[in-house]
């Protein structure tokens, strides 16, 4: 072989091995967190893991119930989309339907902009403002809780939502807005009879995501949902969500312990959680693609 | 123009995108019941101008309209007439067929709804008897709740002619309606065209200048934001007044 052809066969191989290192990094994940989480369930049982109901890891004997957890996630994050839902939606839809050129302009980068801030800053935001604040206005004994979580993480997702929806709604062909105002329509009904349900799937997909987003958040949660291991029952309870819990105690847990696997096993549980979101939004938004006739 | 009725009358229109003067003092009478072609090469504001007159261009930004344009009596610039309520007098088909991702029958159904329209006896009539008028009806009667956008591109184009039709408008503007149609469904519109100009007052705009000669009574050349020449089609591709509509027709530019 010639020095030649060995050169395209090494730098061919070169740039396959980077294509390919993402797949690598994900197998490795999923691999490790198999390996260290799975353990766990010699001593605990699967359901006993995943239903009990008390997390009490450093107890003698200890227990290892990740439901009041996995609720604390599930709350806090579907709490979190009360406040992006609306304001993403709402903002993608100003944007793309009613917005000036100037005003898309400096709206779409301000929006973006909102999801560079990093996690910790908001953290800050809702420990040393937000939470006082609802502890005076709602009379509670502490404002770390539920509420405060939600609060903030919706605000976090909120430039996942509007930029994907914003996204979705500018791939609706401009024809069809065309075809309906030639028909007679006005704006609001070409609004909600045809751009949005065109847009309909690659919204949902916007709201899966944004819900994605929220539920793998950690930093926030640590600082502001208040810690407690608890099955609320109300929106000013304190929880502890998954991603809190695993940050929080990672570093007290002895390696190759039952405490350590419990976490890599939530850890798992987690992952597994986020990407069943990401598979499921992926293929509405491939159906979504097909319906307007783009490329699949 | 031989004192026929007219339906649409542009006066002293002028267009600007922004700094650009895409049409020059445009004065141009369309006849009531007849086909009026618009011809011209690319740029020259054919388009643009068909698009004026059911105030289709309002909706890009940046862009100047003065003069005046009626529809019969009525001055459809003025202030306070709602743009809604001339595009349902003055109905149109695109360049390239758009139906909404929803079936057959909600595709003609959606004008019909928008304008108010809720006796579904009546809608349903309505979508028959336009899809029957827009030489469609055989093809699709048996599949009313299929996708529309698994029809042909030439059926697609038919059944944007038939929403149009449901909702009842005096006049239809084509915008180039066969430019991405094969010429079996071309000859197929041309036909439709010639059988709706009984009821209906029809403009064109169109790139292909055999079109205009077959199908058109009276055609205007554009050039450059210019209204060249406007006549009878015959006067207009036998015996042109300008050298430039003669060069533009015998093919020597454009």
């Amino acid at each position: 072989m010639s020095l030649f052809r060995l050169k395209e066969k090494i730098i061919q191989g070169v740039f396959t091995v980077l294509a390919f290192s993402s797949l690598l990094f994900l197998v490795g994940i999923i691999f490790v967190l198999f390996k260290e989480g799975l353990p766990i369930f010699k001593d605990v049982k699967i359901s006993d893991f995943l239903f009990g109901r008390f997390w009490y890891p450093t107890y003698e004997p200890p227990e290892f119930g990740v439901l009041p957890l996995i609720v604390g996630s599930f709350y806090v994050s579907l709490g979190a989309m009360f406040v992006c839902v609306p304001l993403g939606i709402g903002s993608a839809l100003y944007i793309n339907e009613m917005a000036s050129y100037k005003q898309k302009a400096i709206l779409k980068p301000l929006i973006e902009i909102l999801a560079s801030v990093p996690s910790i800053i908001y953290g800050f935001f809702a420990m040393a403002i937000l939470a006082p604040f609802l502890q005076k206005t709602f009379n509670i004994p502490i404002g770390l809780c539920t509420l405060n979580a939600s609060i903030i993480l919706g605000v976090m997702a909120t430039p996942t939502v509007c930029s994907l929806a914003e996204d979705a709604l500018s791939y609706v062909p401009r024809s069809f807005r065309e075809a309906s105002f030639a028909v007679g329509a006005t704006r609001w009904q070409t609004l909600i009879k045809v751009v949005i349900p065109a847009a309909g799937s690659g919204i949902s997909t916007a709201v899966i995501l944004g819900m994605s987003r929220a539920i793998g958040e950690t930093m926030t949660v640590l600082m502001a949902a208040g810690g407690a291991a608890i099955i609320p029952t109300s929106i000013f309870d304190p929880v502890r969500p998954m991603t809190a819990a695993i940050a929080a105690e990672m570093g007290e847990a002895p390696v190759g312990g039952d405490h350590y696997h419990a976490l890599f096993a939530i850890a798992l549980a987690l992952f597994l959680i986020t990407f069943f979101f990401n598979i499921l939004a992926e293929i509405i938004s491939r159906r979504f693609r097909i319906k307007l006739g783009l490329s699949g | 123009m031989d004192n026929l009725p007219i339906k649409m009358r542009a006066h002293g229109v002028d267009f600007f995108y922004g700094q650009h003067h895409a049409l020059k003092n445009i004065n141009l009478d369309i006849a009531k019941n007849h086909v009026t072609a618009i011809i011209g090469p690319s740029g020259c504001g054919k388009s643009t101008f068909i698009r004026l007159l059911n105030r289709m261009n309002e909706m890009v930004p940046n862009t100047t309209l003065t003069g005046k344009i009626y529809l019969d009596c009525l001055d459809i610039l003025s202030p306070c007439i709602d743009p809604a309520e001339v595009r349902r007098r003055v109905g149109m088909v695109f360049q390239k067929p758009n139906p909404f991702p929803k079936n057959i029958f909600e595709n003609i159904s959606y004008g019909l709804e928008v304008n108010g329209i809720k006796n579904k006896q009546l809608i349903e009539d309505r979508v028959v008897e336009s899809l029957k008028k827009s030489a469609i009806w055989d093809e699709v009667k048996d599949r009313l709740h299929d996708s529309a956008l698994r029809l042909s591109g030439g059926q697609q184009q038919r059944l944007c002619i038939a929403r149009c039709l449901a909702i009842q408008p005096e006049v239809l503007l084509f915008d180039e309606p066969c430019a991405s149609l094969d010429p079996i469904s071309t000859r197929k519109i041309e036909e439709l065209i010639l059988e709706l100009k009984k009821d209906y007052t029809i403009a064109i705009v169109t790139h292909n200048m055999q079109q205009a000669a077959r199908i058109s009574d009276y055609t205007g050349f554009f050039l450059l934001g210019d209204l060249i020449e406007f006549d009878k089609t015959e006067k207009i591709f036998k015996a042109p007044h300008d050298s430039r509509t003669e060069d533009y027709i015998t093919g020597r530019f454009g």
